[in-house]
């Protein structure tokens, strides 16, 4: 299911938890998975609960309950900007109406080639910076206005 | 740069943006001195708190607890692991210092927990950090690598016999688990759904140990405070509110951002410090503590000083330190539908009246923002709060419902005009202008 590298990483996270305590690391061998797959399909969170040695219905409840998991696919970027009220105040609500209307689509979309999807977010801990955009859940994007914007989507092809 | 205005800094002092985060210029700023002389001198547990009690340092997640006394809870014979948890899932909306402490001064979170471990015989700890901050989060790791190379951390710390592992642990997107026991439990692998309290973590915390859980900015103050002393910590800043403090200040001023300054700064002199308000429109309101600290008009902010008491005498709270700046050009009835749409959003609906609760709320602004409000309607938004708050598991019922009341009670006009005109009382052209998105477009 999942590449040698890919649970490297695994035994990595496994390593920071009591040895009885393995289900600790299912947080972040599910991001590993996503991060590997793209999107997080149901046999992906059952071989990562086999892994750890917990239900996989448990690991199916984390998967769910915290919002940067994608349980369904996504474009190539996933977009998510936030809009929070700090975030607003400074241009963060307008980025995501420039964004909706560039991309053509609307939050929750992806684009019919399916390079972007776009999504909506609550704080991201980054408000001095608005408007912030999170690329993939890994890369912080800060002061987003206009020209950052088209530059951004120019650079990912 | 690492923070754009500093009085007196003690965290922020001396450091060079991103250039000067490493274990080597932490340790040439005297970083990891205080740990080596406490272990190396054996100082007692009981002089480490006390010397945190002496400095009255609250905690900077949000409540303001006294850190000293927090500390004094931990059972000190307890056969097993204890544990030290820093808490750095900043998502409190407004709210971006920790962001900043884990990115530019790594290792004096890590010398504050290993110090904090010290104290409170604790053997293992973990760094909850914010899941949208990965490059942060990576930042961390690395400073632990560096630490855990040097001895500062792991088995045995430089020959002392103390042991203390640690590592961090990243969230994935879920507001909830900044609230401590949802956050033990998010480490566990579960949903990060709060527990009932007691137990408090101090007796039955991560896995069922005794644990004590502070904020990034809590642990971070720690080596400085036992380097000056307690009490000339407390001396920055005035009586029952010590020392200095971040502020992240975003919104409607000229230069967002966060600042060190003293406890008591003036508000006037803060806004001063980021340049004034953008655009040179006039100041309408500020919320002072993080989206869930009730909003205060402008002037009554203008006379206050930064610190816990005089805040809350005016009605707030200074919570997490996050001061939202709203200028004329903001509509209060969408901002508040904005921050009801996220605790909505974010409630983990264990509660019946935090889940019901935050959805009436949502509703309720949302239609009325839109033209839908009945006159009814702050009647009812008023009967939603009192039947959320107070009867919840964790606060975030209370938090969802402050900012209701409190942009209701300060801006109640424009809530009676939406609801009597469907329109706003701030001209639709004049409305968001404040964001300088569409400025800079042309
Ligand atoms: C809904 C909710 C969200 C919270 N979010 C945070 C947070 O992001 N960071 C934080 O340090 N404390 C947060 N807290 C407060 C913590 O529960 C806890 O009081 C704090 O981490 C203790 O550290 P301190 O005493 O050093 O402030 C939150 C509380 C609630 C109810
Ligand atoms: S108050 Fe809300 S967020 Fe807190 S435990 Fe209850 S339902 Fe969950
Ligand atoms: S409100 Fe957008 S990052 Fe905080």
């Amino acid at each position: 299911m999942f590449t040698a590298e890919t649970l490297q990483k695994f035994d990595r996270e496994v390593a920071k938890y009591p040895a009885d305590q393995k289900q600790s690391a299912v947080m972040a061998c599910l991001a590993l998975a996503q991060e590997e797959k793209g999107w997080l399909p149901a046999e992906a969170i059952e071989a990562v609960a086999h892994y750890l040695g917990m239900p996989p219905m448990a690991a199916m409840e984390v998967a769910t309950f915290y919002n940067m998991y994608d349980l369904k696919p996504v474009g190539k970027y996933k977009l998510t900007v936030c809009t929070n009220l700090p975030c607003a105040l400074s241009g963060g609500y307008h980025a995501a109406e420039y964004l909706k209307q560039k991309l053509g689509i609307e939050m929750g979309e992806t684009t019919p080639d399916g390079r972007f999807t776009l999504r909506e977010g609550e704080c991201m801990g980054a408000c001095g910076d608005a408007p912030v955009m999170l690329v993939n859940n890994r890369s912080m994007c800060s002061f987003m206005l206009p020209e950052q914007i088209d530059k951004l989507l120019e650079e990912l092809k | 740069m690492a923070i754009l205005g500093a009085i007196n800094p003690v965290l922020m002092a001396g450091l060079d943006g991103d250039n000067s985060w490493q274990l080597k210029d932490y340790v040439a700023r005297g970083g990891y001195e205080m740990l080596k002389k406490i272990l190396a001198e054996n100082i007692p547990q009981e002089q480490v708190i006390a010397e945190v009690k002496a400095s009255v340092l609250r905690g900077r997640g949000g409540a303001g607890f006294p850190t000293g006394l927090k500390w004094s809870f931990m059972p000190r014979s307890f056969p097993g692991d204890k544990y030290v948890v820093c808490n750095t899932d900043e998502g409190e909306p407004g709210t971006f210092k920790d962001r900043d402490l884990i990115r530019y001064n790594p290792h004096a979170v890590i010398e504050g927990m290993a110090i904090a471990a010290y104290a409170m015989g604790a053997t293992r700890g973990y760094n909850y950090i914010h899941g949208e901050v990965w490059e942060m989060y990576k930042r961390f790791e690395a400073a632990l690598d560096e630490a855990r190379a040097a001895g500062f951390i792991g088995q045995n710390i430089l020959g002392s016999g103390f042991s203390f592992e640690l590592f961090a642990h990243h969230g994935y997107g879920a507001y909830i688990c900044g609230e401590e026991t949802a956050l033990l439990e998010s480490i566990e692998g579960k949903k990060g759904q709060p527990r009932f309290k007691p137990p408090f973590p101090a007796s039955f915390g991560l896995y069922g140990k005794p644990t004590t859980i502070n904020n990034t900015e809590t642990f971070a103050s720690i080596p400085f405070i036992l380097k000056m002393g307690g009490e000339s910590f407390l001396n920055l800043g005035k009586p029952n509110n010590g020392g200095t403090k971040l502020f992240s200040v975003s919104g409607h001023v000229n230069r967002p951002g966060n600042y060190e300054i003293p406890m008591g700064t003036p508000f006037s002199e803060l806004l001063q410090m980021c340049g004034g308000m953008r655009g040179g429109r006039k100041l309408k309101a500020v919320i002072p503590g993080g989206s869930s600290s009730p909003v205060l008009p402008g002037d009554v902010m203008m006379d206050c000083t930064m610190d816990y008491d005089s805040i809350s005498k005016a009605g707030s709270m200074l919570g997490s330190g996050a001061v939202i700046v709203m200028d004329e050009s903001t509509c209060m009835v969408k901002s508040l539908e904005r921050l009801s749409f996220f605790y909505y959003e974010e409630s983990c609906g264990q509660c019946t009246p935090c889940r019901e609760g935050t959805n009436w709320l949502y509703k309720v602004v949302h239609r009325i923002e839109n033209g839908l409000g009945r006159p009814d309607d702050l009647d009812l938004l008023s009967s939603v709060t009192t039947n959320i708050m107070g009867r919840t598991i964790c606060a975030l019922g209370d938090a969802a419902s402050m900012p209701v009341q409190s942009f209701i009670k300060h801006f109640r006009d424009e809530f009676a005009h939406h609801i009597e005109h469907k329109t706003c009382l701030v001209p639709k052209d004049v409305q968001w202008a404040g964001s300088g998105f569409h400025k800079v477009a042309s």
